[in-house]
């Protein structure tokens, strides 16, 4: 797999960013952050707990992927929880990544994929197609494009008042 | 925002007692919560523990401290959490690259200008500031631009004299020490504005110590340096009109020697307070449409430097617009 390596760099946010603002993508992929990023889930204290080997790796692990997931039976399932639907896509290719990430980079690909909704009692199961894998292979592709180009002319959103980089953008 | 800076004034030991430090001095014992400390400005000479320093760098919090005279003598600035190498690059190019570097202190130069032209419009006194400015467009170095920005300042200083009241005359400006009252309150606003811009710097991706129109080796923390320019006249200068003019300091303010004047406990009190509360006021912006502090338009300054830099839009320096 001679694009393995390229994968290790993308970061679960980036994919959610890409499908929310492409400036804000370009901002965060160049470590000009705004917002102190929550505490990552140490997904390698959680595989450690699951009797998955810790490797060093776990580290890097823990800079691209974030997510709360549990282990049962015969499947890793992995959870995400929203507070709402708003960014379906961006949440849906985000858990799309992070099983692709598992299955690429970690080998461990009886997983399963569930974004919990529970103010609006909503669960969705996504699985990793080869369509899904697929076009997120293209969207890996149009990240280290807009990430190697200048920055994107940020657009008004509605949720721009809201964004971290508001103020970056639009003074 | 709801961080404060505070400003501790007498001789005192910083202590941490969890997640609080405590300031205490010869009279009493202040809490400051840490989720509450936005910076600390030492005037009085300050000890304090590694614990302390730990917390304070855990939280991102700097502390400027300021001498005897109360001049800026030095900042703990904790390690910079928010990092950016292409950024830095950036800025780097900047400066290197000579005409990159001479169209920022130009921007530097007209922004303080603009806005001291705006102090002396309010009190309606004419000036000739604009014909001065205009001489930039020739400048080609920065020995140039430096000197237009003298010139500019030496004039504006002289017209200040009209509007001060006589025995709060400049005269003529003296730095270290300052000779008179007047010189001694641009110096100690001057200080303040400093550290105050080094606070907004520090929470940006911005490197402080690359910097256009002065030199680097002028000052560790010289972007803050070319920054504070811009915001001198709106936040030191005019404080200082309105003090003396409402007659809220007067010469027992001061202590005066053969060589010196300096503002005392009690006129570094009311000068701090009043500057806390512009620092504080907002002003509902224009672009952002939306109330901002002055303390948050110095930041603002700062994101436009970045995007200067990422070359997504020039800058242009804040005016006032009132
Ligand atoms: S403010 Fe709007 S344009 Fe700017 S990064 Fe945020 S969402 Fe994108």
């Amino acid at each position: 797999m001679p694009s393995q390596k390229q994968h290790l760099q993308i970061r679960g946010t980036q994919i959610n960013y890409f499908f929310i603002c492409h400036t804000k993508l370009w901002f965060f992929s160049h470590n000009i952050q705004m917002e102190q990023e929550s505490e990552l889930v140490s997904l390698g204290k959680i595989i450690h707990k699951n009797s998955y080997k810790r490797e060093h790796r776990d580290f890097a692990l823990d800079n691209i992927v974030n997510m709360d997931f549990i282990r049962k039976g015969d499947f890793l399932e992995i959870h995400e929880v929203k507070k709402s639907t708003k960014m379906e896509k961006a949440h849906e290719f985000q858990l799309l990544y992070y099983l692709y990430y598992l299955k690429h980079e970690k080998g461990i690909s009886n997983t399963k994929g569930f974004i919990d909704y529970p103010k609006i009692r909503k669960k969705q199961e996504f699985e990793l197609t080869s369509d899904k894998e697929y076009k997120l292979e293209e969207i890996f592709e149009k990240i280290k494009e807009i990430v190697a180009s200048d920055l994107p002319k940020p657009i008004k959103k509605p949720f721009c008042r809201k964004c971290a980089y508001f103020e970056l953008c639009w003074v | 925002m709801t961080r404060k800076n505070y400003y501790l004034m007498s001789d005192g030991i910083l202590k941490r007692r969890e997640n609080t430090v405590y300031f205490i001095n010869k009279d009493n014992k202040k809490p400051l919560p840490i989720n509450k400390i936005y910076s600390i400005y030492a005037y009085g000479s300050l000890s304090f523990s590694s614990q302390v320093v730990n917390l304070l760098a855990k939280e991102g919090i700097p502390i400027h401290f300021f001498n005897y005279y109360g001049f800026y003598s030095g900042s703990f600035y904790p390690r910079e959490t928010l990092l950016s190498g292409d950024l830095l690059v950036k800025q780097a190019e900047h400066f290197l690259d000579f005409e990159k570097r001479i169209i920022l202190a130009k921007k530097f130069v007209e922004g303080a200008a603009k806005n001291m032209m705006k102090v002396l419009a309010y009190y309606n006194v004419d000036n000739p500031i604009k014909e001065i400015l205009s001489e930039l467009t020739d400048c080609d170095v920065i020995t140039e631009i430096m000197n237009v920005e003298g010139r500019i300042r030496a004039d504006y200083y002289g017209r200040l004299d009209e509007i001060l009241p006589e025995d709060f005359q400049i005269g003529k400006r003296s730095r270290r020490p300052p000779e008179n009252m007047i010189n001694s309150l641009i110096s100690f606003g001057n200080s303040l504005i400093y550290s105050t811009t080094l606070s907004e710097i520090y929470n940006t991706q911005l490197n402080p110590t690359i910097s256009y129109l002065h030199e680097p080796s002028e000052r560790r923390y010289s972007l803050s340096l070319d920054l504070s320019e811009i915001f001198k006249p709106i936040l030191v200068d005019r404080l200082i009109l309105y003090l003396v003019k409402k007659r809220m300091l007067n010469e027992n303010d001061f202590e005066k020697d053969m060589e010196y004047c300096l503002l005392n406990e009690n006129g570094r009190k009311v000068f701090l307070k009043e500057y806390d509360k512009r620092l504080k006021k907002t002003i509902k912006h224009r672009e952002l449409n939306k109330n901002v502090s002055y303390r948050r338009l110095i930041r603002l300054e700062a994101y436009k430097m970045i995007k200067h830099l990422l070359g997504s839009k020039e800058y242009k320096p804040f005016v006032m617009w009132w």
